[in-house]
């Protein structure tokens, strides 16, 4: 009994399929609780008013933004070291999810900023990061959707993951060098000292597990999907060649 | 129902409604493709039962 | 890999436009501008250093999609591959033929350029050096680009696509360069930081690029 056993499509689709209905269900009651306690529940804070609310759906958000990069990366580098389709295929579910979180990040973001700091965008280093990181999604999927035949297409776009990983890295550092922002420090750290204050700290963390587990929930669907596309796709190609 | 937002309630509302559009958007694509391809693939899958 | 290289000199100046095109893309580029944001030669001159360096950069990415292009279909990349010269070493040379064709231009012709958007004076030599140090990246990097999309059709706005985002840490630390020299600042960090992005890009991308390319030609 190992992890790698579920590099076996079949055995995937028969796990992940039992899987789902429970992670649907915990991803609704977690976002359901979580936003709903968040949003009517909360008081407001004594410097951002009601726009307090918003940390909900931001933090979370650019929390997994960050978090499906890294999945790409990890699932990337397991599909060039050991080959296992379903792991290449994981990746290339995940990426759209990960645009949409960062997307989502930097509306909520902009928004949030305009009562705030008085202006929707400033080229701080954390709103640019976001949206490099945005960039290099971006090129990813278009990537993916480019070329014809899979295994290139999954091995070109794993060392564009690898190589992209250590650019955003390194714009990371390069927009931290080149202004200093006005965005705050993290909102949160294993400390949980210094962190904002308990009211808004519990509603928060359950809609950071929900919006994790609306990731998990989706890359299973979604690496099902590509699965099942794959199989027509040789099936296709079977009845051709008949 | 709605707690009152003060001056910022543009603001929140807009900010939850634009999530929760896209994350809506979001999921309903993933599933509407997944059940797309699932269709497709039985499709083929009891066809090819019926030929061989 | 010395043979390698005068080769595709030879071919890129033989081609014509080699050398020329992207540096009439520089030169138009840098005309545009004025029209643009107006004449106002306070404002040109503080906005020269970012100019000239997002400048540079898009006539680098010009050019990027014939570096390999020619080569896999006349077929001449798969006997390349298969060349006792290991093809990381062909992906180098391929990098720095592109680099001596438009980086170098680029940044010869860059002071000139500088006196048209009224660049401070002191930041002549800061703008010679920046792009000499960073040319080399954006180059690399390219190289990388383009071998990720060499088997594409519609490759070239893909490449654009895939490159630019790569190139932001170098535009970043070569226009701070520029930047900060016309302010009279310190600009050691940012020289550093281009010289470090530039040999980092140098020893390692030409493993990544080889790796595409022998995907892309399997």
């Amino acid at each position: 009994m190992s992890l790698w056993e579920y590099a076996n499509p079949q055995k995937f689709m028969r796990t992940s399929g039992a899987l789902l209905p429970f992670v649907w269900i915990a991803t609704a009651a977690c976002l359901g609780v979580g936003l709903v306690w968040g949003f009517f529940l909360t008081p407001e804070a004594e410097n951002f008013g009601s726009t307090v609310k918003i940390i909900y759906l931001h933090v979370p958000a650019a929390m997994m933004a960050i978090n499906a990069w890294v999945m790409m990366l990890v699932t990337s580098l397991i599909w060039l070291i050991r080959r296992h389709h379903v792991s290449a295929l994981a990746s290339r579910a995940a990426a759209p999810i990960g645009l949409t979180m960062t997307v989502i990040a930097l509306v909520t973001g902009a928004i949030w900023g305009e009562p705030m700091w008085g202006t929707y965008w400033a080229w701080d280093p954390r709103l640019t990061s976001f949206l490099i990181l945005f960039l290099f999604y971006l090129g990813y999927i278009a990537l993916w959707e480019a070329i014809e035949n899979p295994d290139a297409a999954a091995d070109l776009t794993s060392v564009l993951c690898i190589v992209g990983s250590v650019f955003a890295l390194l714009s990371r550092y390069a927009v931290n060098f080149w202004n200093q922002g006005l965005h705050q420090g993290a909102t949160l750290s294993l400390d949980k000292e210094e962190n904002i204050a308990n009211v808004y700290w519990l509603p928060l963390l359950i809609c950071l597990a929900g919006f994790v587990l609306l990731f998990v929930a989706l890359v299973l669907v979604r690496t099902r999907t590509e699965i099942r596309a794959r199989r027509i796709k040789a099936l296709v190609t079977r009845e051709r060649m008949a | 129902m709605i707690p009152d937002l003060g001056k910022y309630a543009g603001a929140v509302l807009s900010s939850y409604a634009i999530s929760v559009v896209l994350l809506a958007g979001l999921i309903a694509l993933s599933l509407w493709r997944g059940a797309r391809v699932r269709r497709q693939l039985d499709e083929m899958e009891s066809r090819r039962k019926t030929d061989g | 890999m010395i043979a390698l290289l005068t080769r595709d000199l030879a071919l890129a100046i033989r081609a014509g436009g080699g050398f020329g095109l992207g540096l009439a893309f520089f030169l138009i580029v840098v005309v545009l501008v004025p029209f643009g944001v107006g004449p106002e030669s306070a404002i040109l001159s503080a906005i020269a250093p970012g100019i000239l360096w997002v400048g540079a950069l898009l006539a680098c990415l010009l050019s990027l999609d014939r570096i390999f292009a020619l080569d896999f279909e006349d077929g001449s990349l798969d006997l390349l591959a298969t060349a006792p010269i290991p093809l990381e070493g062909v992906v180098a040379m391929k990098a720095a033929a592109h680099w001596v064709t438009t980086g170098l231009p680029l940044t010869l012709a860059a002071p000139g350029l500088g006196l048209l958007l009224n660049l401070d004076p002191a930041a002549y030599g800061w703008l010679v050096l920046s792009l000499g140090l960073g040319t080399p990246a954006l180059s690399m990097i390219g190289t990388f680009g383009a071998a990720l999309t060499v088997g594409l059709k519609r490759g070239g706005l893909l490449l654009s696509l895939l490159v630019l985002p790569l190139y932001v840490p170098t535009l970043i630390f070569g226009a701070e360069t520029v930047g900060r020299g016309a302010a009279g600042l310190a600009t050691a960090t940012p020289v550093l930081m281009l010289a470090g992005i530039t040999l980092a890009a140098l020893a390692l991308l030409p493993f990544a690029a080889a790796a595409a390319i022998r995907i892309n030609l399997r």
